[in-house]
């Protein structure tokens, strides 16, 4: 299952078995996209720097995931240090996103001191953030009471919401609340007429950016990687021509596209956990110091225009 | 209306910190580990044993050994829920019924257990 090298500059071409287990392998953090009309690419941060933006984008946004802040264990004995140095990678782009995505675990214990320093940091890139909680976001005593008063702004139910940017439709999608013994990730039946709705009378040809926390692909059984009602929310999503799935919680990245929909796992900027399968729970991994960076990092995405492949590329924060 | 909500979740917070092993608030639970009552040990996102037999009036203390923070929750939500237990805190919870209590981490529910009480 390991992988290294060899991807380092950009995988193109349709995503067969050999491609999504490189992926696998693939460690980074932060998600640049870029946005003209038709299918998702990503390439790393520090390529975009080097080679510029593609002709073809509309508009650039990123996506960073899993944060963690308050995580002061042997994984990463601070994770605001490498939080920071992934803003700082943003902040240096040449071109300057719209706006960036997080894709939940902002914290690690919902601790407010914990949501300060998280936002503290953030404010250094500037940029309009979004968010979906992560579980380690919905904490307090009042389930998710205090992210939703402080990210939850003009969301609806426990804090879902969707807008639209240059004529991409974006929806934020909660799956970490009310989860059933035995169980994995789950919207819930209000959220998920909520989205029903949401996608009603939207013309089929709208790109349709989808993001949540935990996959909504099955990722694991044994872990719990994988949403239980998704089924259900890709059924509203199938008529749609461009639809992109973007998720955290699984600090590793991973791609699958299955017809129209091309899900994607982000890197956590704290820490690493393994790849299903390699370890005995998908708690934290412990690396040498050395090579922390290297397994966390950021990564940029593009859409290009309809019918041309996927291309995506993570930039380790080392790189 | 914001600020009073936001102060007071604030100082629900510090106090958790300053007295983590009391972070439990139901009035059947005891605030530091049983020192006589068996333990349920969080290893790697896994209770240990995954299945308890105890006597009636029995406590039980769950002791979580993992980087990561998780709950001890009742499958019912009602009879017995921690507050998260971070790294080497505990819960403890007193079974007064006989019956089968099965449970569940909340922040990963793929992790269950079942406590078995026997009159």
């Amino acid at each position: 299952m390991g992988h290294s090298g060899d991807n380092e500059n950009g995988e193109r071409g349709s995503i067969g078995r050999r491609g999504l287990l490189k992926c696998m392998g693939w460690t980074g953090t932060g998600v640049l996209w870029t946005i003209a009309g038709g299918v998702p690419s990503a390439i790393g941060l520090d390529q975009a720097m080097a080679a510029g933006m593609p002709a073809t984008k509309a508009f650039t946004f990123m996506q960073i995931s899993d944060s963690h802040i308050g995580f002061m264990k042997p994984a990463n004995p601070d994770s605001r240090v490498t939080y920071r140095e992934a803003i700082g990678k943003i902040k240096a782009l040449p071109q300057r996103p719209d706006f960036m995505i997080h894709t939940g675990d902002i914290s690690q214990l919902s601790k407010p001191e914990e949501f300060d320093d998280a936002d503290q940091i953030v404010r250094e890139s500037g940029l309009n953030t979004f968010y979906v909680p992560g579980e380690h976001d919905v904490l307090d005593d009042d389930n998710g009471k205090l992210y939703l008063e402080r990210y939850g702004k003009g969301s609806k139910g426990a804090g879902w919401y969707s807008f639209d940017h240059n004529g991409v439709h974006f929806v934020a999608l909660i799956n970490v609340l009310s989860l059933k013994a035995g169980g994995a990730g789950s919207f819930g039946p209000e959220q998920l007429a909520w989205l029903k709705d949401d996608l009603a009378g939207r013309s089929a040809s709208q790109p349709v950016v989808v993001y949540t926390h935990v996959p909504m692909w099955l990722i694991s059984q044994d872990w719990g990687w994988g949403t239980d009602d998704a089924a259900e929310a890709l059924g509203y999503l199938a008529r749609f021509g461009s639809v992109t799935v973007l998720n955290g919680h699984i600090h590793q990245i991973m791609q699958k596209v299955e017809g129209n929909v091309a899900f994607y796992t982000a890197n956590s900027t704290a820490f690493p956990q393994p790849a299903p399968g390699t370890a005995p729970s998908p708690g934290p991994m412990k690396v040498p110091e050395d090579r922390l960076r290297s397994v966390l990092g950021i990564r940029k995405v593009d859409f290009i225009k309809t019918g041309t492949p996927l291309a995506i590329t993570n930039t380790a924060l080392s790189a | 209306m914001r600020l009073p909500l936001a102060a007071a979740l604030s100082a629900a917070a510090v106090l958790t910190v300053a007295l983590p092993l009391a972070g439990v608030a139901m009035a059947a639970q005891a605030t530091a580990p049983a020192a006589s009552g068996p333990t349920v040990k969080i290893d790697n996102f896994v209770f240990g044993p995954a299945t308890l037999t105890v006597k009636v009036g029995t406590t039980v203390t769950w002791v979580n050994n993992d980087d990561i923070p998780h709950t001890v929750v009742a499958n019912d939500h009602v009879t017995f829920k921690s507050k998260v237990l971070d790294t080497d805190q505990s819960f403890s919870f007193t079974f007064t019924k006989p019956g089968e209590y099965p449970y569940f981490c909340s922040l990963h529910p793929h992790m269950t257990g079942k406590v078995v009480v026997q009159a």
